[in-house]
């Protein structure tokens, strides 16, 4: 039998690859050059943008984060105050621990919404125009400012504000609640609002490649409803899930003006912290804060790349 | 092995909003045969056999599954398996997954779903990959693996969605014989959907000739070939000439036309000029322009037009046995 089967690839093989006209060579001038010296070429002016745009300020922010500082100035040094200050004080250990819970709130909510979004955009709307539409009215929120959008919320939220004043007209509560406006929620309120569509839109576009007579063909199989969802969607969308909060995580995570507005300045982030640190002119402490915050970062990211290769699903 | 199971359409009718696809159709479908239904994109075979297998609702009509209404009842409820188009492999799972699908969804424990499995990998000759992802097999081997998925769910009726006509040329004719096969070993009914006459033809113990929504013939491969009963199915089939005769239109197999060079003594029915000649290894086919009566094809064997070859632009005369013309439906 396997003799036979051997036979089959073989043959299998040889059949499904046609023999691939050999192309004329563009008589471009490149190609005299060996392959290795056009293709660093090729990459130059990206490599070049790269590093005095990305690579230079990260190795400036981590020369300065060694840097020592008094009340009234800064000097070039190579010290660990900065880090020693930052990594025994308790403060830090509750701010990154609150960045976190940011972070992971959000992340759950955009979650479940943008794959609920998306899987009613791809699967449940059954013309392409509609698609169009529909998804064209999630991004209507994008075309104005972060910052208005955030604000917006305040009215809306306030002691005497319209959720507060419909629900006691309406005799669900008593009194004003006092937690719907500077308080967690509705930090978390203003991320899940403000982020959703970066998790929408990958999901989405990952959504839409399944072929859908695999769906057919999970309920020829016998698949219930529920079943196709965990056994066929979810696997098949995780690269867009993946995608999707990375940018959720560290748009959370780097964030400082969401924290400041929606929680009326009482709650902090690592953004807010590193904010403050240069309002008062303390770079290098700054620069500290950020470089933990970036390992911190990546350190998540490489976490959520452990459950998906994303270059292997791309 | 499930058992063959007689499947009945009575008056099946699909219809889009006010576009009728599939109008009224009744037909039996043997149990344990191997049926094909055939017809030009758009005639409505496709939506017949999604009609059997589930995955499009019935209009109007029934289908019945050995003497058992099925026609709300899903698809996997039904006791029929679909073969699809592109395969539908799950391109996340592995090959084994992939055929112990339906059973991981019955909630059947895991070594003996695998056992199953690996059975019906072996029956497709495709175990020794089972631990393969789809897309590390070639197109012959996905199909196989498509089959297996199918065929674990014990149906009495498998429905294959033009399973051939991804594959190229060669394979094609490998795979027509693997399936003719496969199914005279397991014994239950195949519908087959295509649009190509020779793989009905080579396969088929029931063709079923669809157009414009209906039945336009139906019967053994060898009545369809021999006896097109209208202008459609003679046209469809291939290898056929349509002509006029007293005011009404007879079939006539391109090799059942006899062509001379001379008029002979019982006189010749048609004249006609030679407009090209083809060679097509076993047979030459003469493409005759008849004046009045069109253009015919006449096959001839190859033995018989080197013998006496004819030229482009000779005339040559026509005639046949009025038994071979068959008279068609209006």
């Amino acid at each position: 039998m396997t003799d036979q089967t051997h036979l089959f690839i073989h043959k299998d093989r040889a059949a499904a690859e046609p023999v691939r006209p050999t192309r004329a060579k563009p008589s471009f001038s490149l190609h005299r050059l060996p392959d290795a010296v056009s293709g660093w070429l090729l990459s130059l002016p990206l490599a070049l943008v790269l590093f005095f745009f990305l690579v230079l300020p990260i190795v400036m922010i981590v020369v300065v984060s060694f840097w020592g500082a008094t009340e009234f100035s800064i000097y070039p040094a190579f010290q660990f105050d900065n880090y020693e200050f930052l990594l025994t004080s308790p403060v830090t250990y509750q701010v990154f621990l609150n960045t976190i819970k940011y972070a992971l709130i959000t992340w759950a909510f955009t979650l479940v919404i943008g794959f609920t979004v998306a899987y009613f955009l791809a699967f449940h709307v059954k013309t392409l125009t509609w698609q169009i539409v529909l998804f064209l009215l999630c991004t209507i929120p994008f075309w104005t400012s972060n910052i208005i959008r955030m604000i917006s919320w305040i009215p809306f939220l306030g002691r005497n504000g319209i959720a507060n004043s419909t629900l006691i007209s309406m005799g669900v509560i008593d009194a004003p609640l006092d937690w719907l406006l500077f308080s967690d929620f509705s930090v978390i309120l203003a991320f899940v609002h403000l982020y959703t569509l970066f998790m929408v839109v990958p999901i989405f576009n990952t959504m839409m490649r399944i072929d859908k007579s695999l769906i057919e063909a999970a309920y020829d199989n016998g698949a219930s409803g529920l079943q196709t969802l965990t056994n066929v969607i979810i696997p098949l969308t995780k690269p867009g899930i993946m995608i999707g909060s990375i940018f959720v995580v560290t748009l959370v995570m780097g964030d400082f003006i969401t924290v400041r507005f929606m929680s009326g300045s009482q709650s902090a982030n690592v953004g807010r912290l590193i904010s403050n640190d240069i309002a008062l002119l303390q770079y290098p402490s700054a620069a500290a804060t950020a470089v933990i915050l970036l390992i911190t970062v990546l350190l998540v990211i490489s976490i959520l790349l452990r459950f998906v290769d994303i270059r292997k699903e791309l | 092995m499930a058992k063959a199971l007689d499947l009945e359409l009575v008056a099946t009718t699909k219809m889009y909003g006010d576009t009728v696809a599939v109008d009224a159709i009744n037909h039996r479908f043997a149990a344990g045969s191997y049926s094909c239904l055939l017809g030009p994109s758009g005639c409505g075979k496709s939506s017949t056999l999604r009609m059997i297998a589930g995955h499009e609702s019935v209009s109007i009509g029934d289908i019945l599954l050995g003497g058992s209404n099925v026609t709300d009842l899903p698809p996997a409820r039904r006791g029929t398996a679909m073969m699809f188009q592109n395969y539908a492999l799950f391109p996340h799972l592995s090959v084994i997954d992939n055929v112990a699908f339906s059973q991981k969804m019955k909630g059947v424990d895991k070594p003996v779903r695998l056992k199953k499995a690996h059975q019906l990998l072996e029956l497709v000759d495709m175990d020794a990959y089972a631990q393969r992802l789809p897309a590390q097999l070639s197109g012959g081997q996905q199909q196989r693996v498509a089959l297996a998925r199918a065929l674990i769910t014990e149906p009495s009726v498998l429905l294959l969605d033009e399973p051939l006509s991804a594959l190229d040329p060669f394979l094609r004719i490998k795979m027509r014989l693997e399936l003719k096969k496969l199914q005279r070993e397991l014994g239950i009914s195949f519908i087959h959907v295509t649009h190509s006459q020779d793989e009905a033809l080579a396969l088929a113990d029931d063709i079923i000739v669809m157009n414009g929504g209906r039945i336009e013939q139906a019967g053994s491969p060898r009545a369809v070939f021999n006896a097109p009963t209208t202008e459609f199915v003679a046209r469809f089939i291939g290898g056929h000439n349509v002509l006029q005769q007293q005011g009404a239109a007879v079939a006539l197999r391109a090799d059942r036309l006899l062509v001379k060079k001379t008029a002979g003594e019982d006189g010749a029915l048609l004249t006609a000029s030679v407009r090209d000649v083809e060679y097509l290894g076993s047979t030459v086919n003469l493409a005759l322009d008849a004046g009045g009566a069109g253009d015919l094809t006449a096959a001839l064997t190859d033995e018989a037009f080197f013998h006496d070859p004819i030229e482009i632009g000779a005339t040559v005369f026509l005639t046949w046995k009025p038994e071979d013309a068959h008279q068609l439906a209006a």
